[in-house]
């Protein structure tokens, strides 16, 4: 499977979500300038985690106008696998590809610590290799981090299933105590409609390794790896 | 063009005895000054020489006492001197770390002053061609009740978490502590550790005559003008006016400069760069020239500017943030430009390199400044203090153990200390830092060190940052010491051997014989503990003038040392781990009280000697803890320090992430309860072991003559020490972890 992961200006993440890919998971990936065009070739295109522009205005709310994201909606929109990570997140919110958008944190602080999260949904290509209800442990670490959408939307996410992560404690219930950042129905992660573009708060490639203290991590990307065709093709060929 | 640049000139004041003074300079250093340029200085080289000269660029009166600390080792491959220190930690790869004060902007103006505080350590750092990969900080405030506490405390806290979080270096560690002392000149003292490739090693050189000076980064604005004059005076009410001379940080800007910089690092087009940091333009010019021993030629009006009409004068001064200045070879500017566009950033070539050893500045090609490079550095003045114990010292510490009441309920005073804002939870502030970007953080914020791992290598680093200004107050001399080597005993803990240090010396007035008594003291402890631990000091920085109306701070040294784990994956954390683990002294408890929080907190004292030290005992305890950590044999260990053994035990208990556990404790010293309980003395570690390996390690403190002592087990639900006191650990864990919150959030 082939992985790009897009260099914002600001990005800060874009190392850690290549060096997961690329040393523990062996992939193929490659970096992104943000003023290039979208290569042909990628299978999954990764926004990752960081402050693109300084996130001085509202966070995300420059980077949709990198060059680079017109190639991304048109890749998105043809099916191609989109993967949104923290400031990712808030770029595809504000960039149309996924419902809502994501505001300050309740607390009106940063905040960087490990939280619970429970898999909603696992008919997609981000989260088919957890089981429904199973609990992840990862880290969040943003100062924007509140999921909101109106209540109409709100509906639409509930009956389409696209939400796919939500805070929940030890025991995998999703209280107001767990919710880190006062997100709405504690909702960690969506997707879009067509289950190929996928927003999350926290970073699963910051708990991919046992000795960062959680695996956890790797069920999103050996998720997307195990759904993808060229892995199927190689599967079927041997 | 000339008559422009003419016309500022003349538009410049003439020099006053009042101008003269205004700049921080001494009749005596202004004769100097006419006597090195064997003429009258005007306005702008005025301007120069003040911050050239001031304490913070200088170090006048702190380079004498200076000299005394070791600063060789066979890691070091730079000390002290250039814009940061560089260690070997094996694999052709070497650590670049330094740490740098903060302290008087981030009072005035506490959020920037401390986000700006942050994004010139990152400078220093990235400046020597190492990537920024571990931010820590050290914090003094005021006591917790100050009204200005909460203020000062929220703002630097977001600063330091905005600057770093946003440039995406992970803050991985620190310490706070709270005192009356600080009420009104907060420190501030940041940290960064970048990695590079040791046959990398960027300098602050400029050479070769003809090189061009390239400007790169933000442009120059006002802000920031005399701070580094700012922070060679002491504070009085008038200091909240001087908000224009704190800079304000911009960390995007600072990403784009580090990515920019790194990537130009990776060609061959530069001889030298340094980071405009204090004295902004004048002092990166003035110190490459320096050092590189050529001269050099600026033309002002080449400086990309944010204002209109700024001065020579204000060009040179303003301390505008984010800007890197460097020389490439001659005849590839282009190709560092290209570099620098790629990241929509600024590079003009501002000057070149001289072979006369002369400092010029020129306006539309019209002199403004014409100083030998020397008279700026070399010739600057140093100065030989006075220096004189203070009488009151004697009364100080005077402590008479029998005139202190022992507590007729030590499980009470046990719950003060837990609830002690010095030793209560910091997740409070430490959750506001990014500790994990980077995805290199093996054990983060709240252990006795930070933990990081090389990618690439299967070396770790660790991390700490240490400082008992009360000690330092009660005793410099042992004071000193027990900075350096409670730092070394964190990274035993952690089983890291120390590579090296770097300081920040945070002092009143030089100008007061006391305190230069207590800065040298504070030096001969820092250099007696270096030697017989084989510690390098590679970096630091000295800050003068923290004083408030004539009243000095703590003298507060800070530690920051670096140490090496020989396979990051075998590190140990302070927190017990398993019913049935054995717990261990190593160490020995003696009768003392002096200079402890309990005594400041039960008793409301703050007197006595602080803790005894024995620096071969030190050095046994902490060999015993390396040697058994690197076996595999330790299940956790933890530095007994503020608060003591009650408080160390309880913080074992309840530390960690997981559910707390308790432990069963017997302590049969014959010494009275509160001060086994919570006496600080030094060189004591409390470490688990299966019962199995206790054996093990006692053969290992047998060999290094380590006193040790099973003091009892891990298990149950309750902390009890007995016969002294006991309580559940449910209730130590959120009397801890409330401690420091609930006074912020005033509940």
């Amino acid at each position: 499977m082939r992985w790009g992961v897009i260099v914002f200006p600001g990005s800060c993440d874009d190392h850690d979500v290549y060096d997961c890919l690329k040393r523990v998971l062996k992939q193929k990936v490659e970096f992104l300038w943000h003023k290039d065009r979208l290569p042909a070739n990628i299978d999954c295109v990764v926004l990752p985690g960081g402050f693109s522009y300084g996130d001085y205005l509202r966070c995300g709310a420059m980077g949709r106008f990198s060059p680079i994201m017109q190639d991304v909606i048109e890749f998105a929109s043809r099916g191609g696998l989109v993967l949104g990570i923290c400031n990712g997140f808030q770029i595809l919110c504000e960039s149309g590809l996924l419902p809502g958008a994501l505001v300050r944190n309740g607390s009106l602080q940063f905040v960087c610590k490990p939280v619970y999260l429970r898999v909603e949904e696992t008919d997609t290509p981000f989260t088919s290799s957890a089981k429904k209800g199973q609990l992840l442990r990862l880290p969040v670490k943003h100062g924007e981090g509140c999921y909101f959408a109106d209540p109409a939307t709100l509906e639409r996410l509930k009956e389409n299933r696209q939400i796919l992560l939500r805070y929940v404690d030890s025991k995998g219930r999703p209280t107001p105590a767990a919710n880190p950042n006062g997100s709405l129905d504690n909702i960690a992660g969506v997707c879009n409609e067509a289950r190929n573009v996928f927003g999350l708060m926290p970073h699963p490639e910051d708990a991919s390794e046992k000795i960062l203290g959680s695996e956890d991590g790797l069920k999103i990307f050996s998720s997307l790896i195990e759904s993808s065709p060229r892995q199927e093709k190689k599967a079927w060929a041997g | 063009m000339g008559g422009l640049g003419a016309q500022k000139i003349i538009s410049e004041p003439a020099i006053t005895p009042e101008i003269v003074a205004a700049h921080g300079l001494s009749d005596d250093e202004y004769r100097k000054i006419v006597q090195l340029l064997g003429r009258e200085p005007n306005y702008t080289e005025l301007g120069v020489f003040s911050v050239m000269w001031s304490e913070h660029c200088s170090y006048k009166s702190s380079r004498p006492h200076l000299k005394r600390l070791p600063t060789k080792g066979k890691a070091v491959i730079q000390g002290p001197g250039e814009n940061a220190g560089v260690v070997d930690i094996g694999g052709g790869l070497a650590a670049v770390f330094k740490m740098e004060s903060h302290n008087h902007p981030s009072f005035i103006e506490p959020y920037q002053g401390a986000a700006t505080g942050v994004g010139g350590i990152l400078r220093d750092v990235f400046t020597m061609g190492a990537r920024p990969v571990a931010s820590l900080n050290s914090l003094r405030f005021g006591a917790i009740d100050h009204p200005r506490t909460r203020y000062l405390l929220s703002g630097v806290v977001a600063g330091i978490g905005g600057y770093g979080n946003c440039i995406g270096v992970p803050t991985v560690g620190g310490e706070i502590y709270f005192d009356e002392s600080y009420n009104a000149n907060i420190l501030v003292n940041a940290f960064t550790l970048g990695i590079a490739e040791t046959r990398r090693i960027f300098k602050g050189r400029a050479e070769g005559a003809g090189n061009p000076v390239i400007y790169v980064g933000a442009k120059t604005g006002r802000d920031g003008i005399h701070g580094a004059t700012m922070a060679s005076e002491s504070f009085s009410d008038e200091s909240e006016k001087k908000r224009p001379t704190v800079q304000v940080g911009d960390p995007f800007t600072e990403k784009l400069l580090l990515e920019a910089c790194l990537a130009l690092m990776k060609t061959d087009l530069i001889v030298g760069i340094q980071d405009m940091g204090a004295a902004g333009l004048t002092s990166s010019s003035v110190e490459m020239a320096d050092r590189g021993g050529a001269g050099i030629e600026l033309e002002l009006s080449r400086v990309p500017l944010r204002e209109t009409g700024m001065t020579p004068y204000e060009i040179l001064l303003s301390e505008s943030q984010e800007r890197m200045l460097l020389v490439a070879k001659s005849g590839r500017e282009d190709e560092v430009k290209k570099i620098f566009e790629r990241w929509d950033l600024d590079a003009v070539v501002i000057g070149r390199v001289t072979d006369d050893r002369m400092y010029r500045a020129l306006y539309n090609g019209v002199e403004v400044v014409r100083i030998p490079v020397a008279a700026l550095t070399s010739e600057a003045p140093v100065y030989q203090r006075p220096a004189e114990r203070p009488a009151s010292m004697d009364e100080l510490q005077r402590l008479d153990m029998d005139s202190i009441p022992a507590p007729a309920d030590l499980t009470t005073a046990l719950k003060l200390l837990l609830d002690s804002p010095n030793i209560a939870s910091k997740e409070w502030v430490y959750r506001q830092y990014d500790h994990l970007v980077r995805s290199n953080t093996v054990v983060g914020p709240s252990a006795d060190a930070a933990v990081i791992r090389i990618k690439g290598l299967k070396q770790g680093l660790a991390l700490t940052v240490d400082g008992n200004g009360r000690y330092c107050y009660l005793d410099p001399y042992v004071g000193g010491i027990l900075a350096v080597v409670e730092a070394a005993r964190n990274l035993a803990c952690v089983g890291a051997r120390p590579l090296g240090l770097s300081d920040c010396l945070n002092f009143g007035s030089p100008e007061r014989a006391e305190v230069m008594w207590q800065f040298s003291q504070v030096i001969d402890g820092m250099r007696d503990a270096c030697v017989t631990l084989e510690i390098p000091v590679v970096s630091g920085n000295v800050s003068f003038y923290n004083e408030t109306d004539g009243v000095p701070i703590f003298p507060t040294p800070t530690i920051a040392m670096v140490g090496l784990l020989p396979r990051a994956e075998r590190y140990v954390t302070p927190w017990f781990k398993a019913e049935g683990d054995l717990v261990v002294l190593l160490g020995r408890t003696r009768e003392e009280l002096g200079g402890s929080e309990y005594l400041k907190i039960v008793h409301g004292l703050v007197k006595g000697t602080p803790p005894w030290i024995d620096l071969r005992l030190e050095r046994a305890v902490q060999q015993t803890c390396l040697k058994a950590a690197g076996k595999g044999l330790l299940r956790s260990a933890h530095d007994v320090s503020d608060g003591g053994l009650a408080v160390a035990l309880a913080e074992c208990c309840v530390g960690g992430s997981d559910k707390p556990i308790g432990a069963r404790i017997e302590l049969r010293d014959m010494i009275r309860g509160d001060a086994l309980l919570f006496g600080e003395s030094q060189s004591r570690i409390v470490v688990t072991v299966k019962p199995t390996d206790v054996g093990r390690l006692q053969q290992i403190a047998d060999k290094e003559a380590a006193p040790m002592q099973v003091i009892g087990e891990v298990g149950g639900s309750r902390l009890s020490l007995q016969p002294f006191a006991q309580i559940s650990v449910e209730e130590a864990r959120s009397i801890w972890a409330q401690g420091l919150e609930r006074r912020i959030k005033g509940t």
